[in-house]
């Protein structure tokens, strides 16, 4: 009946039956999870908040819902990933002379699932959620091309999630890092449930991603408002663009491994077994395929919103906005074409070895192109240092120290000293940081005023990026340098006592990160009380240049009024200058918007459930889990009548008492925009005009 | 021109609508684009197996040992008529709009493609019962089971797809979003046919000659 559950498999009853530091830890982990479930009920159940949570965001298909919501999730994991990252920094410390508080098992879940859910359910959330909140507004789309399968994508990355917090509770997680590589994680070596929580979490992911690639591609080339050719698209929809193309192409990959995986555990199948012919370099190969375009799926995005932070904040267009679109692009193609990087030590021939790290390297070439566009952009600019905007400082900085460590790597024979060790890990958390990470930070400093109608508190946040900057290079730096010494990743516990200083140096960092954090948290906590007067209702707090910052904050569900004419990039700049921004549109139409609708969660619920059935072996909650999805997709394509209609009388007067608020606001410099006179209407910057003899090229294009 | 004047190949919908027009250009664009990412799928199924029919024999049976031409060919053969009948189907709803006409062709495409996925289930009940090929017995054959058993699952998939459309026919009537639909299971159809093409020349000509 139960499969392979049994009350042993509960977290807590480790903890009772043989009482030690790391099965306590485990518990608390789990009351964690469990407690907080029931608190969260208790709370929704006593602020009367569940019927809002299901009509008004579970069941939304509107991209700027499930957008947040992908955030939320993001943030959310996020919390417990980092939490586990210093728990595996505390243990690496109390390591110094002993075994630590952990057991070396406990250690093994916890950087398999550190990892796991930093890249399938922190990053990936967080670029998808941003891409679905800020690209259709880029190109003046009224949604994405398919709204409905947009939040299924939402809703199986969320089961995914689940999954992985289910696993604190019940059960073990994986052991076997975040690459999963067997015969490590066969069946042989990793019986039990731990590595099926990871092969069905991550292709629940995969599934939703290969979904998100799909829809916006069709959403960029077949929504693009009228005149937004491609070369006016800014920038961060250039990146959503090629980041969808990846992942079009990239999650086959990962889905197909998977599933192999889960045939050579389930059904004795031989892939990548020892014996009987099976082939893991076949899974190395497979993974790597996507795992490396992975990384650019995740760093593309990053990119865009540097580009958007960086020109906004300067005051200034873009510098090389041509040769930024041709670098992401080679990115992108490149992208595919270095995987085997990873296993440079795993036995082919140094000819190809030589291959893939030349071609490794050249990434490094478009990568420096889009470095000195940031810094010419700056060149001359009106720089505001706004909180994203440190962040883009300080990426530039560190983004190119964790490119060069990467060109280290690339070359086989640097490699074959430091791979598998703690060199490593310091540069992939180089770039992944300050360049993914930190660039999500800055993109809700920046967005976020757009998606609530208020600016976060200023001071808060700065005073969170003067712990979270220094205190990652305090976190991994020291990493670089045991590295070299010859520290392997993944252990728990070590000999050499002259790691002992640079381990010391590196939990403070990690504490650095976890107040860092915290006081993001607080800057939200105290934003949404002094929401008052952080309000920007007219919605161009920054003196913004894309389309979105055309429209009220929080942008109505309907997005644009009438569905905006472009002239130019920069659109909205282009408008601001030459005084057409803000005009009432001659005539308003209908609006047809999709309507709300339950298929999501319960395709999500019914995965979900699906895939815990097949983890535990619990064959008919699997199987009537998946006829269950399906059903629901079935059935619901009988219904043609998925649509609801806004009538023009509703938009016209939406849209007029905005403007009427806009022509009677009096409008903020970009010395007043952190103050609360700042209520969303710029007075725009017209720096470029004083250098309008230099910059000839750009004015021209920019006022025709 | 305008998107709506350049109408795209296959079903049209109504001569004079553009809307619908755009609409249904941007979900079969989309739906070209589904069948890429599947195409990547069978892209890295055919790779692995490339590597494991060579590789990964072990002590099993080889290519040569099991593999028999005359029934793939009988499966080829169906699989292609029943792709033919798909397109008859197509050109009577946009041209003929002879309901019985239709369901008739669709009816002949889905039991063709029933006796397809049948004669393929019969193929792996010789590997069993004659040559004891098991998925179990070699990393070859697992691979040369996944290729061709995702094929399988995606005609049977596609078959019950097409049975749902028949009822969507009967009981919507032959409305835009249902022909869209009958126009995206066609394009999916016919992929597979071309998948099809690729197993039948990479895994058993090759493996017969090879
Ligand atoms: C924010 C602060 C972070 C800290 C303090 C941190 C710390 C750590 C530590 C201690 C490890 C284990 C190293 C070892 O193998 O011995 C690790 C591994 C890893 N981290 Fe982080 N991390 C952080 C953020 C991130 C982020 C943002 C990502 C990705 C988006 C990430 C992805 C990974 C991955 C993929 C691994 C490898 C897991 C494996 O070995 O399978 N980390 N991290
Ligand atoms: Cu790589």
């Amino acid at each position: 009946m139960f499969g392979r559950l049994t009350w042993d498999s509960l977290v807590f009853s480790g903890a009772i039956e043989n009482p030690s530091a790391s099965e306590f830890v485990a518990s608390g982990a789990g009351s964690v999870v469990v407690l907080g479930g029931i608190a969260l009920f208790i709370l929704l159940a006593v602020m009367k908040w569940w019927r809002p949570l299901w009509t008004d965001w579970l069941t939304s298909v509107d991209h700027k819902k499930v957008g947040i919501m992908y955030i939320v999730l993001a943030i959310v994991m996020f919390l417990r990933a980092v939490i586990e990252a210093a728990v595996m920094r505390s243990q690496q410390l109390a390591a110094y002379d002993g075994a630590g508080y952990l057991s070396a098992d406990h250690f093994g879940q916890l950087f398999t699932t550190h990892g796991t859910i930093m890249i399938f359910f922190v990053a990936m959330p967080f670029i998808t959620g941003l891409m679905n909140y800020v690209m259709p507004l880029q190109i003046g789309a009224r949604d994405v091309s398919f709204p409905r399968l947009n939040a299924i994508s939402l809703m199986l990355t969320v089961a995914g999630a689940i999954l992985v917090m289910i696993s604190l509770v019940v059960g073990k997680f994986s052991t076997g890092g975040w690459t999963a590589y067997p015969p490590y994680t066969g069946i042989e070596f990793s019986p039990g449930e731990g590595v099926d929580y990871w092969i069905w979490a991550v292709t629940l992911g995969s599934i939703g991603s290969t979904l998100t690639g799909i829809n916006f591609a069709v959403t960029i080339y077949k929504k693009r408002c009228p005149g937004m050719n491609l070369f006016r698209m800014p920038m961060f929809t250039w990146t959503t663009l090629c980041t969808s193309i990846l992942m079009i192409f990239a999650m086959a990959p990962l889905t197909a491994a998977s599933l192999m995986l889960a045939l050579d555990r389930y059904a004795d199948f031989h892939f990548f077994t020892n014996g009987d012919g099976g082939n893991m370099m076949n899974f190395a190969n497979l993974f790597w395929l996507f795992g490396h375009p992975e990384v650019y799926i995740l760093v593309l995005p990053a990119f865009g919103v540097w580009s958007e932070v960086v020109s906004t904040f300067s005051g200034k267009r873009i510098y090389g906005y041509t040769s930024l679109v041709c670098a992401t692009m080679c990115i992108a193609v490149f992208s595919f074409c270095v995987w085997l990087h990873h296993f440079f030590t795993m036995g082919q021939s140094a000819g190809v070895n030589a291959a893939f790290g030349i071609a490794t390297m050249l990434i490094g070439i478009p990568t420096g192109v889009k470095i000195y566009d940031w810094m010419l952009t700056m060149y001359r600019g009106r720089i505001r240092f706004t909180v994203p905007m440190l962040f883009h400082i300080n990426f530039l900085f560190m983004f190119v120290l964790g490119g060069s460590t990467g060109i280290l790597l690339a070359n086989p024979t640097i490699d074959f000293q430091v791979h598998n060790s703690l060199f490593l890990v310091a540069h992939f958390h180089n770039v992944i940081i300050p360049g993914v990470l930190f660039g999500m930070f800055a993109a809700v400093q920046f967005w976020f005023p757009k998606a609530f109608g208020f600016r976060l508190h200023e001071g808060l946040g700065r005073k969170a990026f003067w712990f979270l900057a220094p205190g990652f290079v305090l976190a991994f730096f020291p990493l670089y340098w045991i590295g070299m010494m010859g520290a392997t990743r993944r252990t728990a516990t070590w000999a050499d006592p002259a790691y002992h200083i640079w381990f010391a140096i590196a939990m403070l960092g990690a504490a650095m990160i976890l107040a860092g954090t915290a006081l993001l948290i607080a800057q939200v906590v105290v934003s949404v009380k002094r929401r008052k007067e952080l309000a920007v209702p007219l919605g161009d707090p920054w003196d913004g240049r894309s389309l979105e910052w055309s429209i009220p904050a929080p942008a109505p569900s309907w997005n644009f009024a009438v569905v905006p004419t472009v002239f130019s990039q920069d659109a909205f700049d282009a408008a601001k200058c030459n005084g057409t921004a803000y005009q009432a549109p001659a005539k308003y139409e209908d609006i047809h918007v999709p309507r709300n609708s339950a298929i999501a969660p319960l395709i999500g619920l019914f995965a979900c459930a699906s895939a815990f059935g097949l983890i535990w072996h619990i064959w008919w909650l699997a199987i009537i889990g998946f006829v269950m999805v399906w059903a629901v997709v079935i059935v619901s394509s009988f219904n043609l009548d998925t649509e609801e209609t806004i009538p023009a009388d509703v938009v016209r007067a939406q849209n007029e008492a905005f403007l009427e608020a806009v022509r009677n606001a009096p409008g903020v410099t970009r010395d007043d925009e952190t103050s609360s006179a700042n209520q969303g209407k710029a007075v725009p910057e017209r720096h470029e005009n004083r250098f309008a003899q230099n910059m000839k090229g750009n004015m021209t294009e920019a006022t025709t | 021109m305008k998107l709506y004047q350049r109408l795209h190949p296959g079903v049209n919908l109504g001569p004079t609508d553009p809307e619908s027009h755009e609409e249904a250009e941007e979900k079969i664009f989309g739906f070209w684009i589904f069948l890429m990412s599947d195409l990547v799928l069978f892209s890295v199924l055919f790779a692995t197996y490339a590597a494991m029919s060579i590789q990964g024999v072990a002590q099993g049976p080889s290519p040569k040992d099991i593999f028999d031409l005359s029934p793939v060919f009988l499966e080829t053969m169906v699989l292609l008529a029943s792709s033919f009948t798909f397109g008859l189907a197509i050109l009577e709803l946009k041209y003929r709009k002879n309901q019985r006409r239709l369901a008739l062709w669709l009816t002949l495409t889905g039991l063709l493609g029933a006796l397809f996925v049948g004669l393929e289930l019969n193929d792996y009940r010789i590997l069993l019962a004659e040559h004891g090929a098991a998925p179990q017995t070699s990393g070859f054959l697992s691979a040369y089971y996944l290729l061709t058993g995702t094929h399988a699952l995606h005609v049977s998939v596609a078959i019950i797809w097409l049975i749902v459309l028949a009822v969507q026919l009967a009981t919507l009537g032959p409305v835009g979003p249902v022909k869209l639909r009958l126009m995206r299971l066609a394009l999916f159809w016919h992929m597979l046919d071309i998948i099809w093409i690729g197993i039948f020349t990479f895994v058993y000509l090759y493996g017969v000659v090879l």
